[in-house]
């Protein structure tokens, strides 16, 4: 049985609520952290943890956090990024309905290491009901002290707020929310600056994840040097994973970062396989956004070892036979699956999500769209394939946010991994066209007697 | 002694120049000058925060800087990104920037209109230029393109969202030259348009026509010039006038042809950006050789058709016909001007919308 450090309390009846949560251990690393420690020795004991950004890049969090800037007489801000929009990423929003003061209190330290008096969580819009849950904590963390002037007797003070996106993809982009919650268009900003150098209102600000700051609090309960002892090598701690397609349990995960793929698709610990004793065909393991990896490659790393739920099994081998750890969405299909049609699914979702701001990823993935949507309702050419290659290689690396590199990548894998799956639509466009199941309302209109 | 600045040296295409700290590789570029200058579809000095955004200025650093020699990942944006000391960038030598920018216009391209024999824009078109040396002659996409309505934003500007290329620059202008925006980007993604809230009119402001300056394609024209001459035809001359208006340089190009004015202008650099902003009076209402003072042909130096056949040093032809007849005119048997039926001075062009026909002319009807 795995380890949970933050979903430990997660059963435990009423936990949304302080007086439970307080009953059950609830603000004693925020304890421990404002009347026993400076914001440096925090800072240092994240570091020591070793925790990388549980967002989906894996930057190491404590080094982030050193990179901020402190001039004298400039406010310094923490946002908390709960703008959780990646399709097959539900992993924060878990903790925030079920577990809202234990992102509080993690707010709470980590405010007090980077030296911020206002904190802000960023929201997804479409998470309508968790805003009220959130606020009903804070109201709930102000009246008992924790939050407010003076936490505590510490000298220390706090507030956060909550804010609400209008729904878009882009504000999960650092800049882009910074820009959002200024009140702007949510576009990315051109880096550098560096948000830790200008950030929110051009002051030094900090963007974590909400599992990011979650963590915190075992971190500084357990301390730094045992939270890396979990894990594999620069995988430390525990990770959230939102699982779901075609397993028998679908939902979220806390994992050790030390077991293997194979184990958590198929252990009854975890997913418990596949419905219907199917064969797994490919999984995308870290969100919409990173390349999708057969079945093979998923469960062997390149080296023919087994292949591990950490960041660097996962990477391992570059995009050819690797894939990322990403933000935690672990999207499995079944052998049933089309992966034209999933490829067009994600192809659609960041065409309408990119914000245009920069011509490759505004015109490109539209345009890969068009020609997917054409191979996928059998209306494609072989050439078709090439061209839709070509267009992902000219978007990514060159757009200003990773938001092209995401749109781009799923295609690149899927085209690299299935390519005969692209061939069998141009090549039987009459079955393609009969396959109208799921999509009717997205395809073009077709012949009543072609529909099944 | 005033103290030495440290100038940070940097090698662009295997071209060694020193310049300030701060400065960007594209300012750099142009610093050298010549074809190691990578092009910009939205930066534009003049504005604050511009560029960045189209990806045409695309460049490789293949060495960051003499304390951290690692190349740079991906291609970066030249336009916004400073030079270190010692850095070494590829621009027309990196195969990898040529292929990207090539990229980059297709995308340009696919929803761009490519209009040109119709543009008002033409010949003095930043896309034009840019597809013409990083294009290729066809296209691979296949679908329709968007299509936008026709928009009379104020009595004197017009816009034409297709060719808009949404380089943010007349949103820059309007910000940082106006008291008050009323223009921006609706939408997003390639739905993105430019609009005003409303339909509402540009004119609330006496600089709002640096918005058709700024703007590298025919997306924003002038409604008091547009459709009444080709660019080429025209002869720029620089002039000056004191305008009352403190912000405003007064020193214009004004496209004549004869003594008409056609259209007035901010002067422009080699690359297309403006050298000063002038105010609206001088640029819609000043059509009047009185109205200024002339100070002589302008030397076009952009790589464009404008420069085509005329202005400073060139050098006519003598009369053959007059030359072997002794000096005697040849004797016309017609004057085609005086016998044309489309030549009529009675139809007024800047009423015409859109370019005119020969069903504009009333006489001619039917005659097609």
């Amino acid at each position: 049985m795995g380890r949970k450090l933050l979903l430990d309390k997660a059963h435990i009846e009423g936990i949304r609520y302080y007086d439970v949560y307080r009953k059950n251990g609830g603000y004693a690393a925020a304890e421990k952290a404002l009347k026993s420690m400076s914001p440096d020795q925090v800072t240092e004991e994240v570091k020591k943890s070793g925790m990388r950004g549980r967002g989906g890049a894996g930057f190491p969090t404590g080094l982030k956090w050193s990179f901020l800037a402190k001039p004298e007489g400039v406010p310094r801000y923490l946002v908390c990024n709960a703008d959780e929009s990646e399709p097959g990423t539900f992993k924060d929003r878990y903790l925030m309905e079920f577990l809202p003061h234990l992102l509080i209190e993690g707010l709470l330290i980590s405010s007090f290491a980077l030296g911020a008096n206002t904190t802000y969580i960023y929201i997804r819009g479409e998470y309508a009901w968790i805003p009220d849950i959130l606020e009903e904590a804070i109201a709930e963390a102000h009246k008992n002290g924790w939050l407010g002037k003076n936490i505590q007797g510490s000298g220390f003070d706090l507030n956060i707020y909550v804010q609400r996106g209008a729904g878009a993809y882009i504000c999960g982009e650092e800049t882009a929310l910074i820009e959002s919650l200024e009140g702007k268009r949510g576009t990315p900003r051109i880096k550098p600056p560096f948000p830790a150098v200008k950030g929110l209102y051009q002051c030094p600000t900090v963007v974590n994840n909400v599992e990011t700051l979650a963590a915190i609090v075992p971190i500084i309960n357990i301390g730094g040097d045992e939270y890396a002892k979990i894990g594999i090598g620069k995988s430390a701690g525990t990770k959230l994973i939102s699982a779901c397609g075609n397993l028998n349990k679908p939902g979220v995960y806390e994992i050790e970062m030390n077991i293997s793929v194979e184990e958590f698709i198929y252990s009854d610990e975890y997913c418990g396989g596949i419905p219907n004793g199917k064969r797994l065909k490919a999984c995308i393991p870290g969100g919409s956004s990173v390349p999708i990896v057969p079945a093979n490659l998923l469960l062997t790393t390149a080296k023919g070892e087994k292949r591990m739920m950490t960041y660097e099994s996962l990477n391992d081998g570059g995009f050819a036979t690797g894939t990322m750890m990403g933000s935690g969405g672990f999207i499995v299909l079944d052998e049933d699956q089309c992966v034209v049609r999933h490829t067009l699914s994600l192809a659609r979702f960041y065409h309408h999500e990119s914000c245009g701001q920069c011509s490759p990823c505004r015109e490109g993935t539209g345009w890969m769209e068009k020609v997917l949507k054409n191979i996928e309702h059998g209306k494609g050419k072989m050439s078709d394939i090439d061209l839709l290659w070509d267009i992902q290689r000219k978007i990514e690396g060159n757009t200003i946010c990773p938001l092209g590199d995401a749109a781009a990548w799923p295609v690149a894998a899927a085209i690299r991994h299935f390519r005969d799956e692209f061939e069998w639509h141009v090549l039987h466009p009459d079955e393609a066209q009969r396959r109208n199941f799921g999509l009717a309302h997205y395809a073009d209109p077709l012949p009543v007697a072609a529909a099944v | 002694m005033a103290e030495e600045k440290k100038l940070f040296k940097v090698k662009i295409d295997n071209i060694t120049v020193e310049v300030e700290p701060g400065t960007t590789i594209l300012n750099a570029a142009r610093n050298i000058g010549g074809e190691v200058v990578p092009p910009a579809m939205c930066y534009y000095s003049k504005l604050q925060g511009s560029g960045g955004k189209c990806r045409t200025c695309l460049v490789k650093v293949t060495k960051g800087s003499e304390a951290d020699p690692r190349p740079m990942p991906k291609l970066v944006a030249s336009c916004r990104t400073t030079v270190m000391d010692g850095m070494e960038v590829a621009n027309i030598t990196s195969p990898e920037v040529l292929e990207a920018r090539k990229g980059v216009v297709e995308f340009l391209l696919i929803n761009h209109p490519l209009d040109c024999p119709v543009c008002d824009q033409a010949g003095e078109c930043d896309l034009q230029d840019l597809s013409y040396e990083h294009g290729v002659s066809g296209t691979r996409y296949e679908f329709k393109r968007r299509t936008f309505e026709k928009e009379d934003i104020g009595e004197n500007i017009k816009l034409h969202m297709t060719r808009c290329i949404l380089c943010y620059r007349c949103v820059f202008t309007a910000d940082q030259l106006t008291e008050k925006r009323q223009h921006g980007i609706l939408k997003r993604g390639d739905a993105s348009e430019i609009s005003t809230y409303m339909r509402a009119s540009l004119d609330h402001t006496n600089f709002i026509g640096n918005v058709i300056d700024v703007c590298p394609v025919g997306a924003l024209t002038d409604r008091t010039a547009r459709f009444k001459n080709r660019v080429w035809f025209l002869k720029p001359v620089d002039a000056h006038r004191e305008c009352s208006d403190p912000k405003c340089c007064g020193k214009t190009v004004l496209w004549m042809r004869g003594d008409e004015i056609f259209r007035v202008t901010a002067r422009k650099d080699k690359y297309g950006e403006v050298e000063g902003f002038i105010c609206d009076t001088c640029r819609f209402e000043k059509k009047e050789v009185k109205d200024w003072i002339v100070e002589g042909p302008r030397k076009i130096s952009r790589h464009s058709v404008i420069t085509a056949g005329h202005y400073v040093g060139v050098h006519k032809p003598q009369e053959t016909v007059a030359k072997v007849m002794d000096g005697r005119q040849p004797k016309l048997l017609m004057d085609i001007h005086s016998v044309s039926e489309v030549n009529m001075p009675q139809v007024d062009l800047s009423q015409i919308d859109g370019p005119a026909h020969s069903t504009d002319f009333p006489k001619n009807k039917g005659v097609q």
